[in-house]
């Protein structure tokens, strides 16, 4: 595991890397966020030193919130050691010399792609969303104003409709990730493509929500304690599904797992996507079906 | 030099990203936690400005940002410190403003004329900042999103009109006013989305 202390931010980048003036925007944009829970805000997005899909959005709205005494937490699909997670938390440590840890209890502000930690979130903390596309209605409505006026009338039948089509077609809701919600009784939202798996975790969060799409310029949040409902039918109920197997390192039950594939005779074995619960679980003497002999959260091997 | 504007060139952020970024955590936590009172300070504004309003506008408010002043803030030392240090349109009229700065009284005078946003965009409305003495005496039961359960925020001798300044926003959601309240380094937020009543 690895955890670092703060250390001096590179004195060649303002702290966290964006002009005052850039984060005055986005700051302004947030607060709105936050007022009115589920609501798209436009922001004037910046270039950012990676490429768009690699979380420019969530860097935008991490850069604007951090704060010098702030500890750091970034995963990308529940890991904190692949690419996207290492090369935005080494970006930080950089450019804002903040403590960064991988344990999701110490951290103040979690940055995150695609999933909510199994570690319940406490008040205070903020996690911080990677956002490709926040409109749930684009693939509906291609149009912004369409859209737009959509929201604005509380106009989501489309949005039932494609539901009730895939029951027609599948027999079931077979939307498995960016499961729609609706947030405190108003706005459809997109809650970026976590697992519907995580979608009940969004629900009365003591923590903080807020979410960033760089490319497409749009900032949302979820207050603590806000109501935020999978949108379901009276005979199909929303199912946020769920393996049956047990971690084969950890031994969890009831979180999320992440398939990996282990030779070519179709042998597989399923393991945590969080690594840090992944990790606490090995730690506190849990042994899975395939532990340790391939662990890969960095445990002896 | 007249006598205000050596005062107006002093008593912003020592260090401006550091202080501004736990000023803006500040009103983050202020908004996101309806009734809790955050601390924001490192900015000393002149009378009769708050410290933790004078922290906000150099948190949030500069060019991009048109201001209403109220008629006791207009024209004296706030006009110019803010000149100054936020580079904002001073003189907005309420319709056209981001942000108006008053006490109670002025703002409800004006009321009417600050923006609500669109039904398309709710987020182009008038933040007020609500100048106060203190949080005490009177309060406010406060429900809504950020609140588990309910709230209490005190407001005192400010608290008829304070719930004037918010009465409107229930039946206007998504669209109305969000209010931040200042007294001395201290803040509070009641967003649009919050529901108050006397207690």
């Amino acid at each position: 595991m690895t955890a670092a202390a703060p250390t001096r931010a590179d004195p060649d980048y303002n702290f966290a890397y964006l002009d005052e003036q850039t984060k005055r925007m986005i700051r302004r944009a947030l607060l709105k966020a936050v007022a009115i829970p589920g609501y798209q805000v436009p922001f004037a997005s910046r270039e950012m030193p990676m490429p768009y899909g690699w979380g420019t959005g969530g860097v935008q709205v991490t850069a604007a919130t951090l704060t010098p005494e702030d500890t750091l937490k970034v995963i990308d699909q529940g890991a904190d050691d692949t690419t996207n997670a290492v090369s935005i938390r080494k970006f930080f440590q950089r450019v804002a010399g903040v403590a960064t840890t991988e344990a999701t209890a110490e951290a103040t502000l979690i940055q995150t792609r695609h999933r909510i930690p199994e570690t319940p979130l406490t008040e205070g903390q903020i996690l911080v969303y990677q956002v490709p596309i926040p409109e749930p209605l684009r693939y509906l409505e291609p149009r912004e104003t369409e859209t737009r006026k959509m929201h604005a009338l509380e106009e989501y039948g489309l949005m039932h409709v494609k539901l009730y089509e895939d029951i027609a077609r599948h027999g079931h809701i077979a939307t498995s990730y960016a499961y729609p919600v609706k947030v405190e009784g108003r706005y459809v939202m997109d809650p970026s493509p976590i697992p519907k798996f995580d979608n009940p975790k969004m629900s009365n969060s003591p923590a903080l929500q807020l979410f960033g799409a760089g490319r497409e310029q749009r900032i949302y949040a979820i207050p603590p304690w806000t109501e935020v409902v999978s949108l379901d039918f009276e005979d199909h109920p929303f199912d946020p599904g769920g393996a049956r197997e047990a971690c084969a390192l950890c031994d969890a039950r009831g979180v999320y797992l992440d398939e990996v594939i282990v030779d070519d005779a179709g042998g597989r074995m399923f393991v945590c996507s969080d690594t840090d619960h992944c990790r606490g679980r090995i730690e506190a003497g849990h042994v899975g079906a395939s532990a340790p002999a391939a662990a890969p959260h960095g445990a002896p091997a | 030099m007249t006598a205000f504007a050596a005062e107006a060139l002093d008593g912003a952020f020592a260090d401006a990203p550091a202080e501004a970024s736990r000023a803006f955590r500040a009103a983050l936590d202020a908004m996101s936690r309806p009734g809790t009172l955050q601390h924001a300070g490192g900015a000393r504004p002149p009378a009769p400005l708050p410290p933790a309003a004078g922290a906000l506008a150099l948190t949030l408010v500069d060019a991009e940002t048109p201001v209403w002043l109220a008629p006791e803030l207009r024209a004296g030392p706030v006009e110019a410190w803010l000149r100054f240090h936020c580079n904002a349109p001073l003189n907005a009229a309420p319709e056209a403003a981001a942000f108006a700065f008053g006490s109670p009284a002025s703002l409800l005078a004006e009321l009417d004329r600050f923006a609500i946003g669109t039904p398309e965009y709710p987020d182009r409305s008038t933040t007020l900042v609500v100048l106060l003495d203190a949080f005490e005496g009177a309060e406010a039961e406060l429900t809504g999103p950020g609140i588990r359960g309910t709230a209490r925020l005190a407001l005192g001798s400010s608290r008829a009109e304070i719930l004037a300044l918010a009465a409107p926003n229930r039946a206007l959601f998504p669209q109305g006013r969000d209010l931040f309240l200042a007294a001395e380094g201290r803040l509070a937020a009641l967003p649009r989305s919050t529901r108050l009543r006397e207690v």
